[in-house]
């Protein structure tokens, strides 16, 4: 599994035939399942892109967010791989037109007090937000998908990036659906 | 598998859903406070075992305690853990019921990780069972430590970690469902010291907490509709079966299916014993040393009908040039199989038991609406493959031919008796010269390619089916990797009987260097120098296997002249009240044929060194 890096942040390695596809994997919330999902991908010989885990709405499930890169047939195959884990509750394709893709950067710019409003300036239309301000030095807050992080950083690159550090994409599908209330009911039915 | 060994097969063994009551057929046990290894003990017995073969330490000492009061779980003492999971193994493959094993935390767990491996490779329903270090130190690189949840993720079903005593026997219950139910597989029970020493309450049957768990066992009946047409429609059709067919049962329903359609059957590795050998419509294995016929049929077919096969390697050789005018029908019960090789026409996910039985049905309603498969023509061309490509060997004048003891001890104790075999040139012997007839009566290592599976899966196969004659073929490799299980044997009155194919080399290692490596042959002596020559005198026995049979409390018997072959392996046969271990001094330069080398198109295939078949009919069509 690799953490994009800096310079890679946003831009889908190119190496891969395949295409970017975003999986929302609905899990028990239990100890190892994580390790249980990041390993089945590595051993079948799959690159994670991005990975964000958190908790839903019910504490008896979490959400892990993945971002692969693969060509369709691998990714049936991986995604039939990962219905076998027993831990594995639901699998959902997040097509990018029928969802919100949102990840979240901060990024630690070197500006002193003439620079700062610069910075400021520099941000604003991108919707970041300042969460931290010292006498040479400032940190940016900014949600959105990878293009616009990838547009606000290259903005930022001219006053010196000291350190920066992004999440993995979380998404969700629009409209009144959810993916989740279902198979929370057959958890119920199943408990 | 005997109608007996069915009827004692505990469990669901059909998938369900995934959550259900789980209990023998005994009354429901409401509220006994019990330790933790109490529980553990009665949920094992609970869950129908009958037997454990294991290997006691500090972590698990607590389990081995209410074990010895156990009046309904035998447990063999083995002599190392490995031993311990192949006999779980060997069981399970002989009776269908799930193979039990037990060790302790540690080294005693990582030794079980081999047989794990193979199970999970040939879809072995087992249960592991390991003691872990106490809950509060783990982590922390204590004793006897190892991290085994994470050491066998990628090599089991499932496996838990359990650390409170309250989730034991739920947590047994759960391993069972899982390892007996959809495509069956290993899984692991790690169990916390503590939490076998700490007081709780039992309570039998338990609900089970599987949400995601969810086998698909019915297929739809849309996909076997259009497997039944296309078996009407099709010219040159062939039934590949694996080893699903035997996991889910379905031996009698494939016979049905075979002879309602008349096509060509080949069986696997996994799936020998699916169907009988002697049956006319049998071609025999297909794969890297398949028949020339069953290979042949795959790779010039134009409907492959798979049912719990894989499209391992060893079957399609070159995978972009297997079977290349062949439509795929593919049913099995792993969704994730389908497609994972070879594209499926008509994916069939279901258990084969159903599967069969649907698609028979499909058929019968083909066949009277007129629609009746004619493969007159095909038959015409198979016959003749047969006919010019039997499966053959060389004799050496003077020197004792393996395959000809192996077929010899296939004659001998017959298609009633199980074979379990190592890996290497007799696997392939015993897969290919002894004829089988019925479901379980061969077991090997397939996926994992297990060197010393044979003698504690014979083992286990015995115990498990003590009516049976079970016949370990080894070879001086394998052997010598697991035979301490012969103390075992010998000790808990388990007669196996071993025949070493002692050729004094790693022969299948051996046979590439002749035909790769320019009869290089580098590291793949074991006589240690000239051992075993050619006409089968020997300079020196290291070791001496009849002197090491007899060490081990077993009969020690050795043959070198073919003209011994029928004598000893019916004194082999007439002794029950011991293990016997028959030292077979073979010559070394015999080669498992025909072959598909590596990496290679089926169509390359070999009949014998330096011999291709000359094809006829299909590529002028």
């Amino acid at each position: 599994m690799s953490i994009p890096s800096h310079a890679s942040a946003g831009h889908p390695p190119q190496a891969h035939s395949g295409q970017t596809h975003t999986l929302s994997v609905l899990v028990e919330n239990k100890p190892g399942v994580l390790a249980r999902v990041s390993a089945l991908f590595s051993r079948r010989g799959f690159n994670i892109e991005s990975l964000a885990v958190g908790p839903t709405e019910y504490a008896e499930i979490s959400r892990i967010t993945l971002v692969v890169n693969v060509a369709d047939h691998p990714l049936e195959q991986v995604t039939k791989q990962l219905n076998k884990l027993v831990n594995v509750l639901k699998i959902v394709e997040l097509e990018s037109g029928a969802s919100v893709h949102r990840e979240l950067i901060l990024v630690k710019v070197r500006a002193d007090a003439a620079e700062r409003h610069q910075v400021l300036a520099t941000v604003e239309p991108f919707g970041a937000r300042v969460v931290d301000v010292s006498v040479d030095s400032l940190v940016v807050e900014a949600t959105g998908d990878s293009a616009k992080l990838e547009a606000m950083l290259r903005v930022l690159e001219p006053f010196g990036v000291k350190e920066l550090v992004q999440s993995g994409m979380v998404a969700i599908g629009r409209g009144p659906r959810s993916i989740t209330d279902r198979t929370l009911r057959s958890v119920e039915r199943a408990a | 598998m005997t109608e007996q060994a069915r009827a004692a097969a505990p469990g669901p063994q059909s998938s369900g859903a995934a959550s259900h009551s789980h209990g023998s057929q005994r009354a429901a046990t409401a509220g006994v406070p019990m330790s933790g290894a109490q529980a553990l003990i009665r949920a094992l017995e609970e869950s129908g075992v009958d037997t454990i073969f294991g290997y006691p330490g500090g972590a698990i000492l607590p389990a081995y305690d209410p074990l010895l009061d156990s009046t309904r779980i035998r447990h063999i003492l083995v002599r190392h853990e490995q031993g311990a999971g192949h006999a779980a193994t060997g069981y399970a493959q002989a009776t269908g019921k799930v193979g039990v094993c037990m060790a302790t935390s540690g080294p005693g767990a990582t030794n079980l990780v081999t047989p794990i491996a193979d199970a999970h490779m040939d879809s072995v329903p087992m249960v592991a069972i390991t003691g872990q270090v106490a809950s509060g130190s783990i982590g922390t690189d204590a004793f006897q430590e190892a991290d085994i949840c994470g050491i066998t993720m990628p090599i089991t079903k499932h496996n838990f970690l359990v650390t409170r005593p309250e989730d034991i026997a739920r947590t047994i219950a759960e391993a069972f469902h899982i390892a007996s139910t959809g495509r069956p597989g290993p899984v692991l029970v790690d169990v916390a010291k503590d939490a076998m020493q700490a007081a709780t309450t039992f309570r039998w049957p338990v609900d089970l907490d599987l949400p995601g768990y969810r086998p698909v066992s019915k297929p739809h009946a849309k996909q076997i509709r259009e497997a039944a047409r296309m078996i009407a429609e099709a010219k040159r059709p062939v039934l590949y079966v694996g080893g699903g067919v035997l996991k889910a049962r379905a031996t009698a329903q494939l016979r049905v299916l075979a002879e309602l359609t008349g096509a060509p059957i080949v069986t696997t590795l996994m799936a020998r014993g699916a169907f009988p050998d002697s049956h006319p419509l049998h071609l025999g294995m297909p794969g890297m040393h398949g028949t020339v016929a069953a290979v042949t049929a795959l790779q010039k077919s134009d409907l492959i009908v798979a049912l719990g096969a894989r499209f391992d390697d060893r079957v399609t050789g070159k995978l972009s040039s297997f079977a290349p005018e062949a439509k795929v029908v593919h049913a099995d019960i792993d969704p994730a199989e389908i497609s994972k090789n070879r594209v499926a026409d008509v994916p069939i996910v279901g258990d084969c038991a159903e599967v069969i039985t649907d698609l028979a049905t499909a058929v019968r309603a083909e066949h009277a609406a007129g629609r009746v498969g004619d493969y007159a023509a095909w038959w015409a061309q198979l016959d003749g493959w047969r006919t010019k490509y039997p499966l053959g060997y060389e004799t050496i004048k003077g020197a004792l031919a393996p395959q000809y003891v192996i077929e010899r001890i296939g004659k001998i104790a017959g298609p009633e008796a199980i074979y379990a075999t190592g890996v290497g040139q007799h696997q392939m012997w015993a897969a290919q010269f002894i004829n089988y007839e019925l479901p379980g009566t061969f077991l090997n290592s397939g996926g994992a390619g297990t060197m010393g599976y044979a003698v504690p899966a014979a083992m286990g196969a015995k115990v498990g089916r003590p009516d049976a004659t079970v016949w370990a073929i080894d070879g001086d490799g394998c052997f010598q990797m697991t035979n301490q299980e012969l103390a075992t044997c010998a000790i808990n009155d388990i007669p196996i009987k071993v025949a070493v194919i002692n050729n004094g080399t790693l022969g299948m290692v051996r046979q590439w260097q002749t035909l790769f490596y320019n009869q290089r042959y580098s590291n793949t002596d074991l006589a240690g120098g000239p051992g075993v020559t050619l006409a089968g005198t020997v300079s020196r026995r290291i070791p001496d296997f009849v002197k090491l049979a007899d060490a081990y409390g077993c009969v020690g018997l050795r043959c070198e002249s073919p003209d011994q072959v029928d004598a000893t392996i019916e004194k082999a046969m007439s002794i029950n009240d011991a293990p016997v271990v028959v030292d077979f001094v073979v010559h070394q330069d015999a080669m498992v044929w025909p072959m598909v080398p590596a990496g290679l198109s089926n169509d390359e295939i070999l009949a014998a060194r330096g011999m291709r078949p000359a094809f006829d009919g299909v590529d002028d069509e």
